[in-house]
Parts: structure tokens; sequence; C-alpha cells
């Protein structure tokens, strides 16, 4: 940016952006150039408070219906936690609150802090929040993973008449909580942190 | 700020796009999806939610809050959602949280009860609670005020309020082997059940509430005769032995038969809860009920051995009355032992009709004039025996002309009526009269007399045996006897020849017997 120029994603072209304009397109392979993802944070934004949104159903519905000859029971995630809590099980059942409560609240706080350090243009902790972003990017991949284990085990567990498991709704908005923040993690674009130092700088010289 | 030095110059230009129109991104759609699937969610969740009610249970066995059911028709209604004690610690009380539009089911006289298995021999329910654990039952009432408390049965209602039917009350002294669920049977078929049964106030009784199917219970009218059909019934009285029984199921676990009398006349059905008696089996609860019946004692002297209270007292063979009670008493002079016999007539109620009774008589008067009557005849009561296999026995009247004249005494109670030995008792003077004449006889010197007589017999047979074998030795063929007899039958021959050719000659010369034998012939 401070050179004035934009390096292709495709082809890796280095182009000078049209007089007055920010964004053009690749002279040789026609993508899309910007200096900055497009409406990073705005995208960004709208994705964290779909998924918070989404958070409050994704724990307050039942997420497995068990149906036995004992009668049908529906389990939420905490609820399921609970179930868990055992004195020898208790490793799995902290698992479970880790893994289906804590990331993805912690993923959600996480962006929100990101992206609103990155709108103010805060210059502290730079270092920090990168990593912070890489964490994140990198976990959100294995958070689909209590969505599969549900909906193996609904696959798999079909013994009628004896015992039959299926998906809740608050598997719908679990799975939607975990889509949603990967695409907030996409739509952010790590460079926003840097970019007050750089106006500093700057100014600086 | 990038004219100061360009590192770079050899970088083509980008081609320039339009800018874009809108500001707002459609990317903001996602949070109102998510809002609105949140807010939609959240909508049918609350309108999922029916009324709540609170039921109290005497015990709470069984139940479990979140998890217990009620069912109504076998669907899923409601949920127990908590369980809590009463304050005096003396009830469960709970609360439930009910489907939605379920409020028509919650009338002022709908009932719940705790389901749990339920085994009464003729039938076993509820074997489903035995795996998902008890649920709460409900029969939806008729009242029209709804209501949101209720008290819970303490006993699952073993017929619905809603079958067809109708229930009816039976009043008996025992309950027997019956049970809640007892089947009851029409004709052998089984019809209906038990309901309940509660003891009357006092304890002196119980009634029996009993439930009739419906195209059955129009059967089931004020005549109609109920009585316990439990087990085996098995009666041995002077009529011999009978078995009566309803079915091989009803033999295990008891149940209830009705019935109206072949002659009773046909009647309309009887009303909804009315009550009966419960005989205690078929013979009693056909029995002619009580008339006018009259108490009279008999006594006898001999023994009593075989005559049971119910057996029949007869006159002439015909049944007039049964024995209440047999007694004993003992004359303090001369230690007499005799059974005074209570017995029980009623000659109308078994069927002896009065004939050209005047209107307005006095009855009694004419009874005590008939009973001094048939005394002066000779009309006495008698033991006799009813069946010689069992030795039961019964009291019969009957005409003894030869019997030593006897009176009533009508300022007794009861009216003590005269006696005359039983056949029995004459049999037993008979056969000792005949032992003894038997005990009489000179036995010995007879078998003395006849071992005599015999040893003559047997020399007369000895001399007869001797005369025999000297005839057997005179008609042997080689005696002298027979060689002489040879030689005479020889003589006899040829003497018979001479006097066939004299013939012959007095034939041809018949003048021969005149002349004499002429010489032409030789």
């Amino acid at each position: 940016m401070e050179l004035g120029l934009q390096g292709c994603e495709l082809c890796g072209l280095l182009s000078r952006p049209a007089a007055g304009a920010d964004e053009g397109s690749c002279p040789r392979c026609a993508s899309e150039l910007s200096f900055r993802k497009r409406d990073s944070l705005e995208r960004c934004w709208a994705c964290v408070v779909a998924a918070a949104i989404c958070y409050l159903p994704a724990n307050l519905l039942p997420v497995l219906t068990t149906t036995t000859a004992a009668g049908a029971e529906s389990d939420t995630i905490l609820q399921g936690v609970a179930l868990l809590w055992s004195p020898t099980g208790w490793p799995l059942s902290l698992i479970v609150l880790a893994a289906s409560i804590l990331i993805p609240s912690g993923k959600i706080v996480a962006l929100g802090y990101l992206l609103i350090s990155a709108q103010r243009g805060s210059a502290e902790s730079q270092a920090q929040r990168v990593r912070l972003y890489r964490m994140v990017k990198f976990i959100g991949r294995w958070s689909m993973v209590d969505v599969f284990v549900d909906t193996f085990t609904a696959a798999l567990v079909q013994l009628q008449p004896l015992m039959s498991v299926e998906p809740g709704p608050g598997l719908f908005f679990f799975a939607a909580v975990v889509v949603l923040t990967m695409l907030a993690v996409e739509c952010f674009d790590p460079r926003l942190i840097w970019d007050s130092t750089r106006r500093s700088e700057v100014q600086h010289v | 700020m990038s004219d100061g030095d360009p590192p770079v110059p050899s970088a083509p230009r980008s081609r320039a796009i339009a800018p874009r129109r809108t500001r707002l991104s459609l990317v903001w759609i996602l949070p109102m999806l998510a809002a609105a699937a949140g807010v939609w969610v959240a909508v049918t969740r609350i309108l999922a939610e029916g009324p709540t009610i609170t039921i109290v249970f005497r015990s709470a066995e069984g139940l479990e809050a979140g998890k217990t059911k009620i069912h109504y028709n076998g669907v899923d209604v409601g949920t127990l959602a908590t369980i809590r004690l009463s304050d005096d610690h003396q009830r469960a009380i709970t609360t439930v949280q009910m489907a939605p539009k379920t409020e028509s089911f919650l009338l002022a006289d709908t009932k719940f009860w705790i389901v749990s298995p339920r085994i009464s021999g003729a039938s076993v329910t509820g074997l489903a609670t035995l795996i998902s654990g008890a649920y709460i039952g409900m029969e939806i009432g008729k009242a029209p005020e709804t209501q949101r408390d209720f008290v819970a049965l303490e006993t699952q209602p073993v017929v619905s309020g809603e079958a067809p039917g109708r229930f009816f009350l039976l009043k008996t002294a025992t309950l027997g082997s019956l049970d809640t669920g007892t089947p009851i049977y029409f004709r052998r078929l089984e019809v209906g059940e038990v309901a309940s049964y509660e003891l009357d106030p006092g304890g002196q009784s119980l009634t029996v509430k009993v439930f009739v199917n419906a195209p059955y219970d129009q059967y089931v009218s004020p005549g109609t005769r109920f009585w316990h059909a439990s087990g085996i019934d098995v009666s041995l009285s002077a009529s011999g032995l009978s078995v009566q029984t309803q079915s091989a199921l009803s033999v295990l676990v008891g149940g209830i038969a009705f019935e109206a009398a072949a002659t009773d006349p046909v009647l309309p059905p009887a009303e909804p809860n009315a009550v009966f008696t419960l005989f205690g089996d078929r013979s009693a609860a056909f029995k002619p009920s009580s008339h006018d019946p009259q108490t009279y004692q008999v006594v006898f002297k001999e023994s009593v051995r075989g005559l049971a209270p119910g057996a029949p007292v007869e006159f002439r063979g015909i049944p007039v009355g049964e024995v209440v009670e047999v007694g004993a008493e003992v004359d303090a002079q001369t230690f007499q032992f005799s059974a005074p016999v209570t017995i029980l007539l009623d000659a109308t109620r078994l069927g002896v009709k009065i004939r050209d009774l005047a209107p307005g008589a006095d009855l009694p008067a004419v009874r005590r004039r008939m009973i001094e009557s048939f005394v002066a005849h000779g009309v006495r009561a008698q033991l006799q025996s009813g069946s010689l296999l069992t030795g039961a026995l019964f009291v019969a009247f009957d005409f003894f002309p030869d019997a030593p004249a006897a009176t009533v005494d009508w300022s007794q109670t009861p009216v003590r009526l005269p006696t005359t030995p039983g056949q029995i008792e004459e049999l037993e003077a008979r056969v000792a009269s005949i032992v003894k004449k038997i005990d009489e006889l000179p036995l010995q010197a007879i078998g003395q007399d006849l071992r005599k007589a015999i040893a003559e017999l047997d020399r007369t047979l000895a001399s007869a045996r001797g005369t025999l074998d000297s005839a057997d030795a005179l008609i042997q063929p080689d005696s002298v006897l027979g060689a002489e007899l040879g030689t005479t039958l020889e003589e006899v021959n040829r003497a018979a020849r001479g006097l066939r050719v004299l013939v012959d000659y007095l034939e041809r010369h018949p003048e021969s017997l005149l002349r004499g034998k002429s010489d032409e012939g030789k």
C-alpha cells in the first residue's frame, strides 16, 4: 500500500492501481485486486454477530434425542456435559465442555476483540493479536468434529425399535456457529492489524 | 506517499472497475437469518408449552421428574416436571407440564393414577411399565368446569369410565377369592370383571362393585342371581355328589357368575348400580326365597349321625322345609339322651299350594288345625337315609297309623312334633332279632345228627355197590347164564321154523286138519 502496488492473489503479478481508484482488476488474469480484503470488517462483523446469535439456541436446544424403550430423552450440550461428569469420566466431560462450549464462545470473543481493535486502529500488542488470529484460524476446522460425532452417532445408532438417536435442532445451530466463525476468520484481513502502525510510521517519516 | 521514489517502475496499471453502488453489504443477511431462525425456534418452543397442572399423589413411587409421562389412550400428553413432598410430608405434590391444546382434558372430574404392572390371575396389564418405568394414566372427565389441581386415585381403575356397560353392586359376607379384575361369567361367557370392593360401615358385609360389558348388561334384570363361581364347588348331600365349576380359569382365580332363574318371568334390565346379593354357590342362589317360615322341633332318640343343617324335610317325598339346627339334650332324671332337631317348614316357598283357602281366613289357625289333624291320623317325623353311600339323613314326615297316639303341645316354643323311630332303627331291630334267632338254633346237635346220617349213608352206598357188582357179573357175555341163553334161543328158533312148516302145510291142505296127513306129500 505504501508502495502503491497491488499483488494479484491468483497469478502473483504486481500492478499499480488505476488512477484515483484503490481497486481494479489484474491486467493479466482479470481477478479482482484491492489493497485490503473488500469490506473485511463489515463482513467479518456480520458473520460474528450471526454466530453469536446462533450460539444461544445451539446451547439451549437439545443436540441429541435418544429414544430407548424407556422413553425419549433430549439432551442439550450442557446436559451432556453434566451427564458425562462422573468420578471416572470427568476428562471426557472436560473435553466436551472445551470443544463444544469454550472454543466456540472463545472464537466469537476473540474475533470480536480483533475486529474492535482493528476498527479502532489500535497499535497495542499487534504480535499477540496476530497469534490469536492464527490460533482462531487453526482451530476453526476442528470445531466441526462435534457436529461429525453427533451426525455419525445419529446415523449409526438406529436400533429400531430398541434404541435410536436423532439429531436435535440445537445441532443445526451449533453447525451454523462453526461455519459462521470460519467464514468470519476468512473475511478478516490480518493486514488490518498493522495498518495503524504503518500510518503512524509514515506520519513519522 | 508513493510518489517519492517508486522502486518498481515497471509495474503495470490495473484495470479500473466501476465503484460499488451500495454501501450496505449483503453479508448482513446472515445475522438476520440467524436471528430469524432463533426467534422462530423460540416461538415454536413457547407455543409447544401446554398448561401446567399439579397432581397430588399419596406416594410418588416410580415417578421421576422430567421422565415420567402422562398417557391418555397410549398418547403422551404431558411430562412430570417436579416432585416435592407436601408440608405435612404425607403426600407427594407433583407439577406436570401438559402438551399444548390439552386444556380441554383438564376437567374437574378428570382422574389421574399411577400405572404399574398388575397381575390379577385373569389378566396382566401394564407390562410396559416393567421396562419403561411407571407412567401416569388419565381418564378425561365429563364436568363442564376446568381444573388445574388434581388428587390422584390411589389405585388404578380396572374399568375405564368410557367402556360401554353398567356397574352393579353385590352384597356379600365374605370376599372369597375375589379381587379386582376377577371375571364375571354369564352362561360361562366372560362378560365383565370386578371393579372394586369395599367393606361396608360396621364391617358386617362387603360391597363388591362389578362391571358388566355392554351387550351383556341387558341380561342383568332385577331377578338375576349372582353367585361365587370360585374354584370347584363340591357338595356332598343327601341327594348325592355334585360338582360345579364355571371354567378352568375360574377354578384357579375365582369368579362371579350370574343368571336369571329359568322360572322367573322376563324382567326389564336392572338399573345401573342396582344392588344384588352375592350367593355362596349356584344352588343357594336359586333357592327360592323364604316365604312364611315356621320353626318346629322334632326330637329323636336315635343317632343323628349324617343329619346336617340344610338337610331337607320332606312330607311324603315332597320337600317342605329344611333342618336348621341339630342339638342335643339329656334328661336329668332318666339320663336319656335325645337330639332335638330344629326344622324350618315353609311349604309355600317350596311350591306347595293351598287350595280352597277361604279369603280372609286365619292362616296360622288353619295350619294348626291341619297339623293336629295330621298328627291324629298318625303323621310322625322319622329319620330316613337319603343316600346309602354317604349316610346322609333327612327328616321325613309320613303316615304311621300304628304309631302310638300323640298330641301337639302348642304352648312350647318351638312346637315339638311327634316322632317315630327311624327306618334305620327299625331295620337294626329287625336284623338283631334275626341274629338272635340264628343264635338260638341247636346248631351243634344238628351237626352231630348230620354226621351220623352221613355215616349211615356211607354204609348203604357200600352194600348197594356189592349188589350192582354181582348183577354185573351175571350179564357178562362169557358167563354161564349167557351160554344157556344162547342155546335156549337156538331151540326157540328151531321150534319157530317147525311151526312155520306146519302152518304152510295147513294152508295148502286145510283138510288134513280133519283127515290127517295125506300120503301125496310123501
